[in-house]
């Protein structure tokens, strides 16, 4: 009988046949050779007396699950080789990251999938979790696989597709070897990657970090608990730490070096290029606690007489800003803030109205170092999504934005 | 000098941002059966078994400080490690002997609690369903931090039982002497409560909550320093208030040694020292018997799911993690549940719980010790050679006399 699919469950232990139909052996483990093949068993691994032997995948005529019957017999003893992801020792109840289901999950089993072209071989289709999976390793060996089939058909199957796992390698070098690369990642929302790497251990997290594009990576970290954020930043070397400081925003920037120790922080400050160092550095000067700290320095300040065709020519060259600026300021004699225009009014005035006449009525703004109780307080009362922030001349020093306040919420 | 003090200070505050998960699983461990066991010591054989708690504190020390480290170093629970070092069939034997251990020690907790408010009058039909209810609301509706700190305050009222220590005035002099004097008698039953002592006080299910503490507070290798400190005073604290339960018996019943059968009689025995003696011993018993009414379902729970890969969090909702709130829930009505029936064999249950972690602790020290001289894992946490012979002799004693009173216990029931 021809299978479609095989359980890696099924395929251990599962008898292996030479020309002759003598029996040589059982199989042990499987491999795959991720350079070559993503999902091909490439090796099958056979325990023939003491020692294993190494079949290769175009050495297989039939797969079943009454055995594997070879077409050559020219077989090599098994070396360690580190090219190969064997599945019983580098998967099986390993974690792995469900890039779909946006969580750590734990591989009970693996399904494969035969491909009946002129010779059978077996693909990796899926990963198996859940109470289904652990049916089938409890009963492994001791019941046989056609009734084991039959018993876990009222269970409901729990799997995830290959191409949405992605292997968590905290050792540079095999992650190399094993073409394992953490891409699948990137394309996560940054809060999802960040909730992941929470639920790894230290090695798996930093190897992550290590490795994914650094704007992702400052984005995720953003999003992680701050005191998981320095000690991720302080295992990291000192340039990739540099590189994923420098993508995130000024104020997230600097509430993560905060967390570090100076000299640490120091290290990562030299290692920073571009302009936002500096910015970063005067943030870093501010309490925590206060408005200083909360703040963030990047907002689009313009001239009180700017008018609205002009201003939209400025919000163009501002683009990388707009994502998170839902107000502009404007700023009269001496750079004083003296107004703010929230961006949506912008949509009904015409290209020659000031934005002056477009402004609030009532500047709401606060000082750098108002407590940040008391920032909250403000954002309640008058139902703010941005409070400005003055230093002592009254020129704009940053911006609190309402995500700040509900981060400060949450954490207290 | 200034730069010693600014050091101190930065430990200090370290070690307040670390405190909680080793201190609260030592005071636990001072649980009801704990309280019975340590009351029973001091009653019948007064002063004399209080040598035992220095040998007792430091080998809970070397168990607790392995699973704390296993924790800050690796980021994963032990029922975790357990999987991807042992396997899966390991594991589920593991998990199923832990549920049914941890079950029956639920059930003590209730029973406890029925005890403890027994003594202002209340009965079981309402203390056990109103604690029930609390303990499954306390780690359901809160998060981590908030129930931290509801365990963090349940650990002071512990001093309940130093004020009731204190107010029975015992031979301080005496209790002083017998705790570095050693007492050896060839007595069957003063040998017994000597086993009983380690076996209640090394448990498997806090080497599973201790770890998954330390995981899940964030605590890494760098806060590692401070981290164990707090596992030593947690466990020094512990076995003070193990002193003071043994001490408080034991000037109750100076004159007249007696076997009792339950907590509630060594509060009562302390009625005629003075009026507040015997609540405050009750009030001990209540809090610890809740308190570790709330932990063990909640980290059985996790300990199960994380071994088995299921979905597991209080910060999940109840349809993403439905075996991980069911298990729960299910421990908290089974455990309190029994404790209302009228003629449940609860003797039987506590001593079938020795049983099953008697059977437990071997299987759980030899794979921590594996587990912690692992290069892959542990990388330069590992033990270094001197300690692994603490350790390995700490876990074959431990062993030894978990194993003599699971003997004694299937010999002789009740």
């Amino acid at each position: 009988m021809a299978e479609n699919f095989l359980y890696f469950t099924e395929l251990l232990g599962l008898p292996v046949y030479d020309l002759k139909h003598r029996r040589i052996g059982r199989v042990k483990d499987a491999a795959l050779v991720p350079l070559i093949h993503p999902a091909r068993i490439d090796r099958y691994l056979v325990g023939a007396g003491s020692s294993w032997l190494s079949v290769r995948f175009d050495q297989i005529a039939t797969i079943s699950l009454d055995g594997i019957e070879l077409s050559n017999e020219k077989l090599y003893p098994y070396h360690a080789d580190e090219y190969m992801l064997r599945i019983q020792r580098d998967l099986l109840d390993q974690q792995i990251i469900d890039v779909n289901g946006r969580k750590v999950v734990r591989v009970t089993d693996v399904s494969l999938q035969v491909r009946h072209d002129d010779r059978d071989s077996l693909e990796v289709l899926e990963v198996d979790v859940g109470v289904r999976s652990i049916l089938r390793r409890l009963l492994q060996g001791w019941v046989p696989p056609r009734w084991v089939r039959r018993l876990q058909s009222p269970i409901s199957p729990n799997s995830i597709r290959w191409e949405f796992c992605n292997i968590v390698e905290a050792d540079p070098l095999r992650r190399l070897r094993l073409n394992i690369s953490n891409e699948k990642l990137e394309h996560m929302h940054p809060a999802d990657l960040a909730d992941i790497v929470e639920e790894l251990g230290p090695a798996e997290r930093e190897s992550i970090f290590e490795t994914i594009d650094s704007e992702v990576a400052a984005e995720a970290l953003s999003e992680i608990d701050p005191r998981m954020q320095a000690s991720i930043l302080e295992a990291l070397e000192p340039e990739v730490a540099a590189d994923i400081v420098e993508e995130m925003s000024p104020d997230q920037a600097a509430d993560a070096l905060s967390e570090l120790t100076d000299e640490t922080s120091a290290e990562i400050l030299e290692e920073m290029e571009g302009e936002p160092v500096s910015e970063v550095k005067e943030l870093l000067e501010f309490d925590e606690d206060t408005a200083g700290g909360m703040m963030n320095t990047e907002a689009i300040v313009l001239p009180e007489q700017t008018t609205l065709a002009e201003a939209m020519v400025q919000l163009r060259e501002h683009e990388d800003l707009l994502e998170n600026t839902h107000v502009l300021f404007l700023s009269g004699a001496g750079g004083r803030v003296t107004a703010s225009v929230p961006l949506a009014r912008l949509f009904l005035a015409d290209g020659d109205t000031q934005l002056k006449d477009l402004a609030v009525e009532r500047l709401i703004f606060t000082t750098v170092d108002e407590t940040k109780d008391r920032v909250t307080e403000l954002f309640d009362k008058y139902n703010l999504l941005a409070l400005p922030v003055v230093d002592e001349a009254g020129a704009l020093a940053g911006v609190i934005t309402a995500d700040d306040v509900i981060s400060v919420l949450r954490r207290s | 000098m200034l730069e010693t003090l600014a050091r101190f200070k930065k430990h200090i505050l370290i070690f307040f941002a670390v405190l909680g998960p080793g201190f609260i699983t030592a005071m636990v461990d001072n649980d009801s059966g704990g309280i019975y066991t340590y009351s029973q010591a001091g009653a019948r054989w007064l002063y004399l078994p209080l040598w035992t708690l220095l040998p007792i504190t430091v080998a809970l020390i070397v168990t607790q400080e392995m699973c704390s480290r296993m924790g800050a170093v690796t980021g994963k629970g032990l029922s975790d490690l357990i999987r991807e070092e042992f396997g899966l069939r390991m594991t589920f034997m593991i998990m199923i002997l832990l549920v049914l251990a941890n079950l029956t020690n639920i059930m003590a907790e209730f029973a406890g609690v029925a005890t403890a408010l027994g003594l202002f009058g209340v009965s079981k039909l309402i203390s056990v369903p109103i604690a029930a209810v609390l303990a499954w609301f306390i780690a359901v509706k809160g998060n981590y931090r908030s129930v931290e700190k509801i365990f963090l305050f349940a650990c002071v009222i512990y001093v309940a039982y130093i004020v009731a220590g204190i107010l029975v005035k015992p031979d301080w002099k005496q209790a002083m002497i017998y705790s570095v004097r050693p007492q050896l008698m060839l007595d069957s039953g003063y040998i017994t409560m000597l086993i009983a002592m380690v076996g209640t006080t090394i448990a498997p299910w806090m080497q599973f909550y201790l770890q998954a503490a330390v995981v899940e507070k964030g605590i890494t290798t760098k806060e590692y320093k401070e981290s164990r400190f707090e596992v030593i005073v947690g466990c020094f604290g512990t076995q003070i208030i193990a002193f003071f339960i043994i001490v408080a018996c034991a000037g109750a019943y100076r004159d007249h040694p007696t076997d009792i059968t339950d907590a509630a009689q060594a509060a009562l025995a302390l009625k005629p020292f003075s009026q507040w003696a015997a609540p405050l011993f009750g009030a001990g018993l209540l809090n610890a018997s809740i308190f570790a009414a709330c932990i063990l379902p909640l980290s059985t729970a996790y300990s199960v799911c994380e071994g088995m890969g299921f979905e597991s969090g209080i910060g999940k909702r109840w349809r993403e993690a439905p075996i991980f709130y069911w298990l729960y829930t299910l421990l908290i009505v089974v455990g309190a549940g029994v404790v209302i029936l009228p003629n449940f064999p609860l003797v039987q249950m506590i001593l079938l719980s020795q049983v099953l972690n008697g059977m437990l602790l071997p299987f759980i020290l030899i794979f921590m010790i594996i587990l912690i001289n692992k290069t892959h894992l542990m990388k330069e946490w590992k033990n270094p050679p001197s300690y692994n012979i603490v350790a390995w002799l700490t876990v074959i004693i431990v062993i030894g006399m978990t194993l003599a009173l699971t003997g004694i216990t299937i010999r002789n029931p009740g």
